[in-house]
């Protein structure tokens, strides 16, 4: 029985949540900072790394105070140590380790995509080992096998681009403000279906390998070729949307077959895409699978995850009392392989 | 009463115990590596003194200017220590901790802060107190605010920088100077002392960074139009 604090400050978002190993997750705060980077067309780290200080201590004692929990009830703090921004990550792991000192508790470094893995873990119905997870996020397409916690095989990634960038820099062209990508699937509902067909980069290639960097170059032809009027950028829209999802679905369709699998684990901020979760499902029932979301509020980067991804490794390895906070800016998820 | 401070803003990663006027400092230069030792070298002399968390009155930062990570660093690790063992924080200004590590009582302090530029303070010290003659500003060395009267220690990495430039600036109003004086803990724990011993210490949360330089990135309407 354990109560695990956990920061997440990889990029844009500080997240705190306080995780109970028997009662679940008892709070959790969220502070995005996309409205400060809108104005600078993209993520500028060190304004990043300048909001996460003001925000960590005020989100810990929000959430102590939800949950009714004194700071000394506290286990362990889990904190992302990477991948990530160097400067974000940093803030939370110096605040994250002097704090489990000051509490004379473990510090659990935990690897970001781990924490987005196991997300759907948070969720009723949850999954169960082994699965497949498609990670989708602004940074990371990634397609593992999950046979448990630390315990993961890569199948496929993109090569260039992440899914999550293509969607946003799909919408820059359309003109839509950064991040634009929620945004242009909301755009892409009042879109012709047929009218734009756009390259489905690596469908045919063989592998559950991605690549998205020509589709942003597709975008950007189609709209230099077009004058972009409501309709015609809503079908653009609806174009590279429909080209991004139905690469996905197939990859990750691929990829329970290939493994023999019928459970798959979407996560990351584009698990949110309403029309890649449908496909999905569509595609899923077909074949017999089944398809696990974590809930919307976890699908972007959270700290719920990280204090859960946390509670689950204090269960598994022994703690070192060790207040080192060196983070990874990159850092392969296949690394922290148990076995 | 008992201060422990940390000061991390340049290659040096640094901390100190004050105790009722005495000083143990611990400090060495680890390039980039302060997130790895930070904690380790404020355990270690905490456990050489004796002394717990619990026992402090207060935890002491050096809030920068200097690098933008290092100062971070050392209000990230003021806030998490000072949060856990509910303590007061007071975070002091490098460029006066770099005249109080002079040894004089009239300094001018300058920092190198890349990019061409200084961080740059001027300090006097009357009966035991400090005042800031030229408050703490960034500029180009060869703008950095004027003195008057001569006998000035110079200080801080600024002048190893930009040492022609600032010399030719305050010709013949320099005593000395010491290009190597670099921010160190003892010295903001003892510029912090007095400030917690009349209650000035400030809760955890709002223990924050000084930059100085805001500027770090244009917006998208400040940006030159370019073909798309």
């Amino acid at each position: 029985m354990k109560l695990i604090l956990g920061i997440e400050s990889s990029c844009d978002e500080t997240g705190v949540a306080l995780y109970h190993t028997e009662r679940g997750l008892l709070a959790h705060a969220l502070h995005s900072q996309i409205a400060m980077h809108n104005e600078y067309g993209g993520v500028v780290p060190e304004l990043a790394s300048r909001d996460h200080v003001r925000h960590v201590l005020p989100l810990i004692r929000e959430i102590a105070a939800q949950a009714d929990c004194k700071l000394t009830d506290i286990d362990a703090v889990a904190y992302t140590q990477g991948p990530g921004l160097s400067g974000a990550l940093l803030v939370g792991a110096s605040v994250a380790c002097s704090l489990a000192y000051a509490l004379s508790i473990p510090a659990l470094g935990v690897h970001h995509l781990e924490g987005h893995l196991l997300s759907p873990l948070l969720s009723k119905p949850a999954p169960e080992f082994p699965f497949v997870a498609l990670l989708v996020s602004g940074g990371h397409t990634q397609l593992m096998r999950v046979d448990g916690v630390g315990k993961y095989t890569l199948l496929g990634e993109t090569l260039d681009d992440a899914a999550g960038e293509a969607f946003d820099k799909s919408a820059k062209l359309l003109g839509l403000n950064y991040p634009g990508g929620a945004e242009l699937a909301i755009l892409a509902l009042t879109g012709t279906p047929g009218r734009f067909k756009l390259p489905r980069p690596m469908l045919h290639s063989g592998d559950l390998d991605f690549s998205f960097s020509g589709l942003k170059t597709a975008v950007r032809t189609l709209s230099k070729q077009h004058t972009l009027d409501v309709q015609t950028r809503a079908d653009i829209a609806c174009a590279a949307q429909e080209a991004i999802v139905e690469v996905l679905a197939s990859k990750a369709m691929a990829a329970l077959k290939q493994s023999g699998l019928k459970q798959l684990v979407v996560a990351g901020g584009v698990g949110a895409n309403q029309q890649l979760r449908a496909q999905l499902d569509r595609t899923a029932k077909k074949s017999g699978s089944r398809v696990f979301y974590p809930d919307l509020e976890f699908c972007t980067d959270n700290g719920a995850m990280i204090a859960f991804a946390g509670a689950l490794r204090l269960q598994q390895q022994e703690t070192k009392r060790d207040y080192r906070f060196n983070v990874k800016p990159r850092w392969d998820l296949q690394e922290l392989n148990i076995g | 009463m008992k201060i422990l401070a940390i000061e991390t803003s340049t290659e040096f990663c640094s901390v100190a115990l004050w105790q009722d006027g005495v000083v143990s400092e611990k400090s060495e230069n680890v390039g980039q590596k302060h997130s790895e030792i930070l904690v380790a070298m404020l355990d270690g002399l905490l456990q050489q003194a004796g002394v717990k968390l619990a026992q402090l009155d207060g935890i002491a930062f050096g809030e920068g200017p200097g690098s933008f990570t290092g100062v971070r660093i050392a209000c990230g690790v003021a806030q998490g220590l000072a949060l856990g063992a509910n303590l007061p924080v007071i975070g002091i200004c490098t460029l006066q901790a770099v005249a109080q590590g002079s040894g004089r009582d009239k300094v001018i302090a300058a920092l190198d802060a890349r990019m061409a530029e200084v961080y740059f303070a001027v300090y006097e010290k009357h009966e035991g107190v400090w005042h800031a003659v030229c408050a703490p500003c960034l500029c180009l060395p060869q703008e950095a605010p004027a003195v008057t009267g001569s006998g000035w220690q110079a200080a801080g990495s600024g002048f190893a920088a930009h040492g022609e430039v600032l010399q030719a600036r305050y010709a013949g109003q320099l005593a000395a100077i010491d290009a190597a004086c670099v921010p160190q803990a003892g010295a903001i724990a003892a510029l912090a002392a007095p400030l917690f011993a009349a209650g000035k210490g400030l809760d955890a949360a709002l223990a924050m960074p000084l930059y100085l330089r805001d500027k770090v990135a244009l917006k998208t309407s400040e940006r030159l139009p370019v073909e798309r």
